[in-house]
Order: structure tokens, then C-alpha cells, then sequence
């Protein structure tokens, strides 16, 4: 039992576990403190200050954030003492910053912004400081651009890379007026050992960490009349682009974002969930097969476990910190990739429309899926088999731009060829729903029967934030040709977040981890905590999303991505079999690009 | 092998390979060159399992380890109160004038930089400055002028 | 209103009474812990680093914790601006300081100690650890179970606030830390730590050697003992003073200052510069304003424009930069005195100035951004003249 501690906040007594801040206590009894530097996702840094409140019988303001209440603590979050000191805060913090707002992504969506308001700045008390610091921005990673002239050093970036991402990309630099935050070196972040994660972005009150965007070259496209513009999205999408709208986190928009994509002028609505099916055929297929290189043939050089690669971040992560252990990665693409190549073989050839007149744009929750497509290896088509990707913020952007009353529309279904998606295809908007669907498909393929899980639902497997997963699965009752995996126990795991990464890939590199298979996501909760998806991020916007997307899942007739008849027609229409010929050019990779760590 | 890669190692063996011997490492490295290198600060990151921008960001708060080139002495003037009193100006436009650069600056022959400091606690005998780690004080222009001198003459 | 106590030399510090080095160590060793933590609460010693917290009840604080490891840190950092006691202290009785930390560890349990040594003392490194060495010998002789050990620091004023000065040690960017929790909680790589200063160690020696009744005697009901000032500036007898506490600096100027001094930095930099109209009213202890020793005089030639703006730089490249109203704070005082100098701002942004100062003093973090505020607001109440024209 915790002890219970009791104070009063603004005349309020209230009683709190111990350990409890100030500012949690306050929360609870619904006394709103601004906050800055603080971020429900990462540790307490109090360096902003604006989270200050009086304390009685003390000299000073306690940062309410980092502070444990004590018994008999009294209080005031609202004095003329903490009032005055907050607004010379916010108006110091606007002396250094460029604040720039009606030219900024984050107008209206900013905590500095906001904070500026409710303190109700009307003048610049103080003098500007921007000439003297020689600000610039980093705009060459095609992901993240950096405008070091709107942060506000709250460390936040920081602590995302260290604590989420166990990367450190980024970090304080120099000390005093000149401190900054900063790459190696101050190099730009394209060259550093950045994932492009995008985590940081996500965790950025202001506007100095976003994505690249590409919303202009897209309407370019749409505008063109020479250009056909096919347009993809991925399963994460749907349960997050309605909280842009006022809708509740965890509402399901397919309809109407299908809707507002055919308003936006794209020529072809199709699913990532379909390439997602196809993802779980070809990898269930690899897994199978590497298996069976490993049990029978004894091939020393198959790499077991086997890791997948839908998340682009992870890859990277995984070239520049394990550049020695990238056999242990499956070939196989991401569904974006896959869906990328195919719109430009598969899809040109059955519409008959030349591929170079295909402009192929994915709708992604990710931020680094604006390197992946990017990647030279991602040119299977002989083009750039994925032209631009937005983000589901930039989605959002166009159709305001637009003029589209979202709420109002009525719903339209994807378009046909690769529309259908199975609920395997959905699930891989979570943490763990890549790993879930390959395991129903492999299983099938080796018993000939469902996986015997209730309603398919591999529940162990629909983890949690910043956890690593695991279970095994045993095979009875195995088909012919896979005797040899009769009675054997596959024990599998997935995690999200870098830092887990980084733990199961030690154990792999130290030969002592026990999986066969493993599944990486690299942001918390997998793609429904995309970097891309709609700001701020919280734990219980990710929670909505995920319930959303198993709840839409138990909607979907099919459920196992081999019983898709989209997925049925392609192999038999197009690619033949998996991992094999067509399968194997259009939807692997050739290998991977070892990086510097350093 | 990079150039402190030997010296890199042997450092991280005799202080550990962990977070807390950062310091002693980069002094090691610094305590060669005068400054580090992005090749030093990289091997130091693989040495001790940290990222390069932790060993970037720990190295440039310190006024004393430097990521720009330095020269082999390098002279720092006190220029906080007690020192700036004693009219350290005179002595740094002594330095100037016989090093033929201005503060901030590393001689062309790489063998003096100047830059100020600030409070070295010599402050009842100032001004006061340091040639690498060696305090000097009670400074006049022609005292300071002998004391360069000296530096100047010793062979390389 | 207390007369003051006349000046008054005192030679504890640099002082040997004792013909071993070792003496003093060997009859501390006899006495027991509570006799150690009674004699330095009687004493009535508070740190010397500067904060003037107690050091009995530091050390009883961290006796009373349970932890698997303890640590004793010793600060060194001596970066105030007009200190230079430390390093006297570092150079001529070394012993002393080593001595005072093992009566700590002896109360605590801590099992090492550190000394801090800043890398502008690194020219007597050498020379410390050797003392050092010795006196770790003597220790295994004696069969302490403790160990010192110096760390270097890398240059950076801020590592001198206790926080910042462990993550310094930890390899860190010296970031002071939220508190609580205190070091006697969670110091050094997150265990209880005892961190004092370098005089208070030494002082804690002398204590015990003399008894801590003996040392109240002198000073005054609030600022007890002597202690070393740091003396610089306009005086013709610049050096390191041992003096009773409690004096005015009134009769501190007479003694030390030129006959023609207009202010003091009481304390450094981060200290009040008290102005000539209050000499006979201020006493320099913790009735008064307090200080880590540091004295800096300056007479009538001297502009405070100057000397504020110098302090102004100092804290603009000191501060650790982490947080607002100090990273920000430092540098809008700057070029708002310029600015007001140079006639681009009305004087009457000398008050924004104060009033900012003042938000500093209660929203920094840590004790370098709180305590910009003394001198900015002793020049603009009582200099603002010299500050506009
Ligand atoms: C910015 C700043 C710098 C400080 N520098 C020193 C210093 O150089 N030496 C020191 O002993 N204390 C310094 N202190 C005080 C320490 O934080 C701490 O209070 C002291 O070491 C405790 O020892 P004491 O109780 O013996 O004084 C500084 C505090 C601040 C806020
Ligand atoms: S970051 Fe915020 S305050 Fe700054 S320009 Fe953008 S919207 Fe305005
Ligand atoms: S994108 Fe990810 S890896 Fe890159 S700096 Fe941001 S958090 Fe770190
Ligand atoms: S880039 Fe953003 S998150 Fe990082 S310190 Fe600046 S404002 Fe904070
Ligand atoms: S007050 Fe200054 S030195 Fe202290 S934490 Fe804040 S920025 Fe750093
Ligand atoms: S939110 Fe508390 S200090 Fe920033």
C-alpha cells in the first residue's frame, strides 16, 4: 500500500498517493497547470518552467511537473506571483523564437501558440534575440525537416530518441546561450544515425521537427492530365484521420476517407491492406521456408529468427546498430513497397496504362516511410515504385484545402483489382498484427486447419505499449510435406518501440535468443502511433485506435489473407508462387545497405 | 586504424567502457591534441556504447574540451572581473600583436591559439591566463611578452 | 541591530596544531558518530560552498539513509568569480580536507570519496594526488574502509551547483537536476551522497580537533566560526583572509578597501554589490548577505555599467542553458543594458529588467539563474545612473 498524501491545491484538499507530482494531483482534481516540456510518454525534464506554481512558506516556484507533493503542502497554481512569472516565460521563449505562426505547419496545433494566448501576450516585452543566433534548417532528409529557429530546446526530441527509440540521435549541445539541440557534429540528420522514425516529430510542441511534406508535388500530380494518380492506404489510416475532423479517437472513417480521396481528384482508391494479405502469404512462405533450410537441410547460412521489415524505421534502425546481422531480416517488403511496385507492373499491365504515367501515392500513418520510398532498392518497376507519401496529418491538410465537409461525406468503397483486404491485412496496423497474420497463414499451410485460436484471435499476441510479446505455437497434425515440423514448438515475440528492438536484436547477435520469429514495429503501439498520425500523441488515442482496428477486423467476411480473392487472382493471374519469379522480383528486396553507426 | 584509435582503447580499458568515464576519456584524447576530432568523438561513441550526439553534446558543454581545431598551447585570458580590472586588455593586445592573431584565433603554424576564459581563481593576482594547463599570473604586457617568448623558442 | 564583531584574524585553516599530519585523522577515528555529528551541530558550521546549509544535520541526513553504497564527494569546482580559497586550501593543507571526508564516511558508511577538482586547478593535480596516495595508505594502515579519489573537471562554472556536478561525474552534460530528491537522498549515481565544499571539509576537521562548543564561540547567534574570504579588486592587500563572521562591511572596507571603495560583490558575481550608503548596516554572515567568501571591491573609477555587464557575459555562457528564464533571462539582461546604454530603450526598461530578474530568482531551476538577480538589482537600485548615462 502506497501512502496517501494530503494537500491542497487551490483551496481544494486532496488526497493522492505518494510519489504523486503536483501536477498529476492537480490534474486529478481537474486544476489545469500549462505544461511544456512535459510529455506524458517520456521522463521529467522541468526545464521549460512554465508549469511553475506557488508553494506556500517558499521563496520559490516549484516546477509543478518534477515535483513530489509533500503533507500538508498548500498550493496556488493561479497567483498574480505565478501569473506574472509564466507570461515573462512565454514571452521570453517568443524572444528567441521565430514565431512566424500563419507561415508555420503547426499554426494552430502549436503548445507554444497556445500558451502565448492563454497568457495573453500582446507585446513583445522583450528584445528580439532571433538575428543574433544564425538559425537555420535542415530540409535535406526526404522525411524530417528540422527549423531550428522555432525550437524552443525543451529536450523533449531528445528524450523521445533516447527513451522510446534507444538511438540518441539528437541531443542538447553546447552550454548557455549557445546551448542547442543538435546531431553529431551538427550534421544534418539525413546523415546521422537517425531512423527516421519520426518519433521526435511526434513529440515536438512547435513547429521545429516535421515531416517533409508533399502535399504541392502531389496536386501537381492529381492536376496533370497526363499523369494517372493511384492512390493507396494503409491499414492505420482509417481509425486515426477522423480525430482531425472532431471525430473521437478510434472512430472508423474507411467510407468517407475513400470518399475524400475520390474528391481529391485520385484516379484509383485502392487498400494497402491488400499488399498487407500479400505481405503474409510471401512471409509466411520465407518463415516456412527458412525454417525448413534450418531444421533439414541444416543450411548454417539461413538466419533464424526471422525479423520482418514492414516498419522502414526499424530497417534502417537495423542497418545502422546491427549492420552485421541483416540476414536475420526478412526480404520480404513493406505492403506500401509491394503495393508501390505492383501499381506499376501488375495494375498498368491489367488496365493497360502506361507505368511511367502512373504517379503511385501511399496515404501512411509513418514518417519514415518518406525514406523508404526513397530507398533505391524500392524500384522494382523499373520506376520509383512509390512516388510520394503523406502523412494521414497531410492527408487532412488537402482535403481542408479542399474545401470537403469530411463529416458530411457519404462512403465509398476502394476500388477493385487490389481493394480487397482480408482482417489479416488490418491488423498490421498494430503491434504485433504482422506477426499474428503470418502465424494464421503458416499454420494453415503446415496442418491445413485454422490456427486454434477462438475466433482466430491470437490474443496473446495483441500486446501492449513498449512490451515485448512472446508465444509459441506448436504444430500437431502436420500436412505430409511438413512432417518435419510435426510436434515442433515455434516460439515467436514481437515488440514495438526501437529500444525493445534493440534488446531482442542483442540477444540474436549473442546467439542466445530462443525465437524463430519476430516482428518490429518501431513506434509505441505500432503504426496506429505512426509519427504521421494526428498530433498530439497520448497513450489513449493509441489505445482507441488499436481497439478500433481489432473492432473493424471482427467486421471483415475474410478473415485469413489466403482466402482473399483478390489475393487468389494475383497469384494465379500474375505472380505465380510466393517467393518465386514475379514474387520474388517485385516483391523482395534485393538485400539490404549496411550503415554507419557512426 | 584512425589516428587515437590505440589511445581511444587503452583509455576506455584503464576507465571502463561506461557512461561515467566519458570525461576522462575525451580528456585523454584532449589531453594530446588539445582538441578532438570527429574520428575521436566517433571512436569514443563505439568504445563506450554511446550515440555520437551524446558524445558530441557531453563534449561541447565543456569550455576546456574543444571540437575545433587548437593549437598546440593554448593560451586562455581571464577575462571575468577581478582580472578585467587589471586591465587584461593590455595584456591580450600584447598576445595579439606577437602572435599576429586575434582572440579566437590559432596561429597559421598551428602552435598558439588564443581565447579567453572565464574566472581561473586567481583573482588577487590577476590578470591572470593559461598556457594549456599551466597558470600564469600577475600579468603585464612585458612579462606576458617573456612568457610567449619562452613558448615560442622551444622547438617543436 | 548588531554592532558587528571587529575584524578579527583568525589561523585555523592554514594552521597545523599537531605535529603529524595524521594526528588530526587518528583522534577523530577515536571518536564515536553521534560525538561527531554533536560537536558539528554545536559548532553551528553551515556550508562553505556558498548555500550555508548545516553540515551536522548533511551529515546525519545521509547516516540515517539505507543504502547498499554511499558516496562522500568533496566539491573543488571553485568557480565563483573572486574565490580562490579552495585551491589554497588544495595546496597547503590538503590533508585536512582528506581528513574531514573521512570523518564523514566514517558517519555515513561511504565507502569512497571523490574530489571534484576543476580543470582550471589541473596544474596541481599532480601534487593532490599525491596527497591523496598517502593518505590512502595511512587509511589501509589504519584499516578504514575508505578510498578518495580526484575527478577532473572539464570547464564549466554551473558543474559547482552539487546536481550537475554528479552528472558531470556520470560522463553527463552538467545539467543541474529537479530536487528533491536532496543527494543525501539520491546523490552520485542515484545513491546517498554528503557533498561539501572544500573549506567546509577542512573547517569540519578543525572542528572536531577543537570541539564544536569551542568554535561557536566564535561568530555571531546566527553566523558561527570564521571562515577564508577571497579578497580582490581595488585593494592594495589582495589575498585570502581567515576573519571571525559577523563583521560589518563597514569595517570589513576599512580594513581592506583603497579609502575610496563604492561597492562590493559580497559573494562573487552571484552575490549582492552592495553599495558605500550600506556598509555600516550590513553585516557579512547569514544575518546579512551571505558568501562563499568571495569579496571584490571596487572604487569610484569604476563603472558598474562595466562590472554588471561583465557579470552579465559571465552568466550568459555559464548558465547550463537548459532552462527558460535563465538561459533567456541571462541574455535579455544583457542587451537590455546595452540597449538602455546605448539609448535604444527608455531607462524605464531598467525596471522590466528588475522585474525580470525577479521572475529568474524564483522560476530557474537551480541556484545559478536564481541568483542572477542580486546583482542586477543592486546596480539598477542603487547605480541607475551609471546604468543610463
Ligand atoms: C551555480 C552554482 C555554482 C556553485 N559552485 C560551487 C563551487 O564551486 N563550490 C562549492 O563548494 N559549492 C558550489 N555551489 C554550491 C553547491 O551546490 C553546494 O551547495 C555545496 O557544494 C555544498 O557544500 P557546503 O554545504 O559545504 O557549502 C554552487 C552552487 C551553484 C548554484
Ligand atoms: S512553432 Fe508555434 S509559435 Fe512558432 S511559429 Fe509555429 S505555430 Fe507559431
Ligand atoms: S526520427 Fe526517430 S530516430 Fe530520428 S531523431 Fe527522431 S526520434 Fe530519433
Ligand atoms: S526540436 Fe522540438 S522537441 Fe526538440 S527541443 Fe526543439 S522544440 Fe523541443
Ligand atoms: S538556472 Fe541556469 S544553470 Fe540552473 S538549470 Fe537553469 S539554465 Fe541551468
Ligand atoms: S512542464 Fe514542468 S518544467 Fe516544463
Amino acid at each position: 500500500m502506497k501512502k496517501i498524501i494530503n494537500l491542497t491545491i487551490d483551496d481544494q484538499k486532496i488526497a493522492v498517493d505518494e510519489g504523486t507530482t503536483i501536477l498529476e494531483a492537480a490534474r486529478k482534481s481537474g486544476i489545469k497547470i500549462p505544461t511544456l516540456c512535459y510529455h506524458d510518454d517520456l521522463c521529467i525534464a522541468g526545464n521549460c518552467r512554465i508549469c511553475v506554481v506557488e508553494q506556500e512558506n517558499m521563496r520559490t516556484l516549484p516546477a509543478s511537473c518534477a515535483t513530489p507533493v509533500a503533507e500538508g503542502m498548500v498550493i496556488n497554481t493561479n497567483s498574480t506571483k505565478v501569473r506574472n512569472a509564466r507570461k515573462f516565460l512565454v514571452e521570453l521563449l517568443l524572444s528567441e523564437h521565430n514565431a512566424d505562426c500563419t507561415a508555420c505547419v503547426k499554426n494552430k496545433h502549436c503548445e507554444l501558440q497556445t500558451l502565448a494566448e492563454q497568457n495573453h501576450i500582446r507585446e513583445h516585452t522583450f528584445i528580439d534575440l532571433k538575428d543574433d543566433k544564425n538559425y537555420t534548417i535542415d530540409k535535406l532528409s526526404p522525411a524530417i525537416i528540422i527549423d531550428y529557429s522555432k525550437c524552443i530546446r525543451c529536450q523533449r526530441c531528445v528524450r523521445t530518441c533516447e527513451e522510446i527509440q534507444s538511438i540518441s540521435a539528437l541531443s542538447a549541445a553546447y552550454k548557455g546561450k549557445d546551448m542547442k539541440i543538435t546531431t553529431f557534429f551538427e550534421k544534418p540528420i539525413n546523415t546521422v544515425v537517425c531512423s527516421t522514425c519520426g518519433q521526435c516529430v511526434a513529440h515536438c510542441p512547435t513547429g521545429a521537427l516535421t515531416e517533409h511534406f508533399y502535399i504541392d508535388e502531389v496536386w501537381d500530380a492529381i492536376n496533370d492530365p497526363d499523369k494517372h494518380v493511384v492512390v493507396q492506404t494503409a491499414p492505420s489510416v482509417r481509425v486515426a484521420l477522423g480525430e482531425e475532423f472532431g471525430l473521437k479517437p478510434g472512430t472508423i472513417v474507411t467510407g468517407k476517407m475513400v470518399a475524400a480521396l475520390r474528391r481529391l481528384g485520385f484516379d484509383e482508391v485502392e487498400d494497402t491492406d491488400f499488399t498487407a494479405d500479400l505481405t503474409v502469404i510471401e512471409e509466411g512462405n520465407e518463415l516456412l521456408r527458412r525454417l525448413k533450410a534450418k531444421l533439414v537441410d541444416k543450411d548454417e547460412s539461413v538466419k533464424l529468427p526471422m525479423v520482418t521489415t514492414c516498419s522502414p524505421a526499424w530497417v534502417k534502425y537495423c542497418e545502422h546498430a546491427f549492420s552485421d546481422q541483416l540476414g536475420h531480416l526478412s526480404t520480404c517488403k513493406s505492403p506500401m513497397s509491394m503495393f508501390g511496385a505492383l501499381s506499376k507492373t501488375y495494375y498498368a499491365e491489367k488496365f493497360k496504362i502506361d507505368p511511367a504515367k502512373i504517379v503511385s501515392i501511399a496515404i501512411m500513418p509513418c514518417i519514415a516511410k518518406k525514406f523508404e520510398n526513397n530507398r533505391p532498392e524500392m524500384r522494382a518497376s523499373g520506376y520509383k515504385d512509390t512516388d510520394y507519401v503523406l502523412t494521414t496529418r497531410e492527408l487532412a491538410i488537402m482535403i481542408k484545402q479542399a474545401g470537403i465537409d469530411f463529416n458530411s461525406l457519404k462512403d465509398s468503397s476502394f476500388d477493385s483489382l487490389m481493394g480487397v483486404a482480408s482482417g489479416a491485412g488490418l491488423i498490421f496496423g498494430n503491434s504485433g498484427g504482422v506477426m499474428e497474420a503470418a502465424l494464421r497463414c503458416a499454420y494453415m499451410i503446415v496442418v491445413g486447419k485454422d490456427i486454434p485460436f477462438e475466433d482466430l484471435s491470437i490474443t496473446p499476441l495483441h500486446g501492449s505499449e513498449g512490451e515485448i510479446v512472446e508465444m509459441s505455437v506448436k504444430f500437431t497434425g502436420t500436412k505430409p510435406e511438413w512432417s518435419f515440423l510435426e510436434g515442433v514448438t515455434v516460439n515467436v515475440a514481437h515488440a514495438n518501440m526501437l529500444s525493445n528492438a534493440y534488446k531482442i536484436m542483442d540477444e540474436i547477435k549473442n546467439g542466445t535468443s530462443k525465437y524463430h520469429f519476430v516482428e518490429i514495429m518501431s513506434c509505441p503501439g505500432g503504426c496506429i502511433g505512426g509519427a504521421g498520425q494526428p498530433l498530439p500523441t497520448n497513450k489513449a488515442k493509441r489505445t482507441a485506435r488499436k481497439e478500433a482496428i481489432y473492432t473493424g477486423e471482427k467486421m471483415i467476411e475474410i478473415r485469413k489473407s489466403q482466402d482473399n480473392p483478390e489475393i487468389i487472382n494475383i497469384y494465379d493471374d500474375y505472380l505465380g508462387k510466393p517467393l518465386e519469379e514475379k514474387a520474388h522480383k517485385l516483391l523482395h528486396v534485393p538485400g539490404f545497405t549496411p550503415r554507419k553507426r557512426y | 586504424m584512425a589516428t587515437n584509435e590505440i589511445l581511444i582503447k587503452e583509455l576506455a580499458d584503464q576507465y571502463g567502457r561506461k557512461r561515467t568515464s566519458l570525461l576522462p576519456v575525451l580528456q585523454g584524447v584532449a589531453d594530446k591534441n588539445n582538441f578532438l576530432t570527429e574520428e575521436d568523438l566517433t571512436t569514443i561513441g563505439r568504445e563506450l556504447h554511446l550515440s555520437g550526439a551524446q558524445v558530441f553534446g557531453t563534449a561541447t558543454f565543456y569550455s576546456f574540451l574543444n571540437v575545433v581545431p587548437r593549437g598546440k598551447y593554448v593560451i586562455r585570458v581571464c577575462k571575468t572581473i577581478s582580472c578585467d580590472m587589471k586591465n587584461k586588455d593590455d595584456v591580450v593586445r600584447e598576445i595579439e600583436n606577437m602572435l599576429k592573431i586575434k582572440t579566437g584565433e590559432t596561429t597559421e603554424d598551428k602552435k598558439f591559439t588564443l581565447l579567453y576564459t572565464n574566472c581561473m581563481g586567481w583573482c588577487d593576482k590577476g590578470p591572470s591566463m593559461l598556457i594549456n594547463e599551466m597558470p600564469y599570473s600577475d600579468l603585464t604586457p612585458d612579462k606576458v611578452h617573456g612568457i610567449i617568448k619562452q613558448y615560442s623558442d622551444t622547438a617543436d | 541591530m548588531n554592532d558587528g564583531i571587529k575584524i578579527n584574524r583568525i589561523d585555523s585553516i592554514f594552521k597545523d596544531y599537531v605535529d603529524n599530519k595524521f594526528d588530526y585523522l587518528k583522534k577523530i577515528m577515536t571518536m564515536s558518530n553521534e560525538e561527531i555529528i554533536k560537536n558539528l551541530t554545536e559548532s553551528g558550521l553551515k556550508g562553505r560552498g556558498g548555500a550555508g546549509f548545516p553540515t551536522g544535520s548533511k551529515w546525519k541526513f545521509a547516516a540515517e539513509q539505507s543504502s547498499d553504497e554511499k558516496f562522500v564527494v568533496c566539491n573543488a569546482d571553485e568557480g565563483e568569480p573572486g574565490t580562490f580559497k579552495d585551491k589554497e586550501i588544495l595546496l597547503k593543507v590538503p590533508h585536512k580536507v582528506l581528513t574531514g571526508m573521512t570523518a564523514c564516511s566514517k558517519v555515513t558508511g561511504a565507502k569512497k570519496g571523490y574530489i571534484y577538482l576543476r580543470w582550471e586547478y589541473k596544474f596541481m593535480k599532480n601534487d593532490l594526488q599525491k596527497s591523496v596516495d598517502e593518505f590512502n595508505e595511512e587509511l589501509e594502515k589504519m584499516k578504514i574502509d575508505f578510498k578518495i579519489y580526484i575527478v577532473l573537471g572539464a570547464g564549466a562554472y554551473v558543474c559547482g551547483e552539487e546536481s550537475a556536478l554528479f552528472d558531470s561525474m556520470e560522463g553527463m552534460r552538467g545539467e543541474p537536476r529537479n530536487k528533491p530528491p536532496f543527494p543525501t537522498e539520491s546523490g552520485f549515481m542515484g545513491k546517498p551522497t554528503v557533498i561539501n565544499n572544500v573549506e567546509t571539509f577542512a573547517t569540519s576537521t578543525m572542528i572536531l580537533s577543537f570541539g564544536g562548543v569551542n568554535y561557536a564561540k566564535l561568530g555571531t547567534d546566527v553566523s558561527h566560526g570564521s571562515k577564508l574570504f577571497s579578497i580582490s579588486g581595488d585593494t592594495a592587500i589582495p589575498g585570502i583572509y581567515e576573519l571571525e563572521l559577523g563583521m560589518t562591511l563597514h569595517d570589513f572596507v576599512e580594513k581592506f578597501g583603497d579609502g575610496d571603495t563604492k561597492a562590493v560583490s559580497v559573494g562573487g558575481v552571484s552575490g549582492a554589490l552592495v553599495p558605500r550608503k550600506k556598509f555600516k548596516d550590513t553585516i557579512i554572515g547569514w544575518e546579512g548577505v551571505p558568501t562563499g567568501g568571495a569579496m571584490i571591491l571596487f572604487n569610484s573609477t569604476r563603472s558598474i555599467y562595466r562590472i554588471l555587464h561583465n557579470y552579465l557575459e559571465f552568466f550568459e555562457e555559464e548558465s547550463c542553458g537548459q532552462c527558460t528564464p535563465c538561459r533567456i533571462g541571462c541574455q535579455q539582461l544583457k542587451k537590455g543594458i546595452e540597449a538602455v546604454k546605448k539609448g535604444e530603450e527608455d531607462p524605464s526598461y531598467l525596471d522590466t529588467l528588475a522585474s525580470l530578474s525577479k521572475v529568474m530568482n524564483v522560476s530557474a531551476k537551480c541556484g545559478l539563474g536564481q541568483s542572477v538577480m542580486n546583482p542586477v538589482l543592486s546596480a539598477v537600485n542603487n547605480f541607475r545612473e551609471e546604468l543610463i548615462y
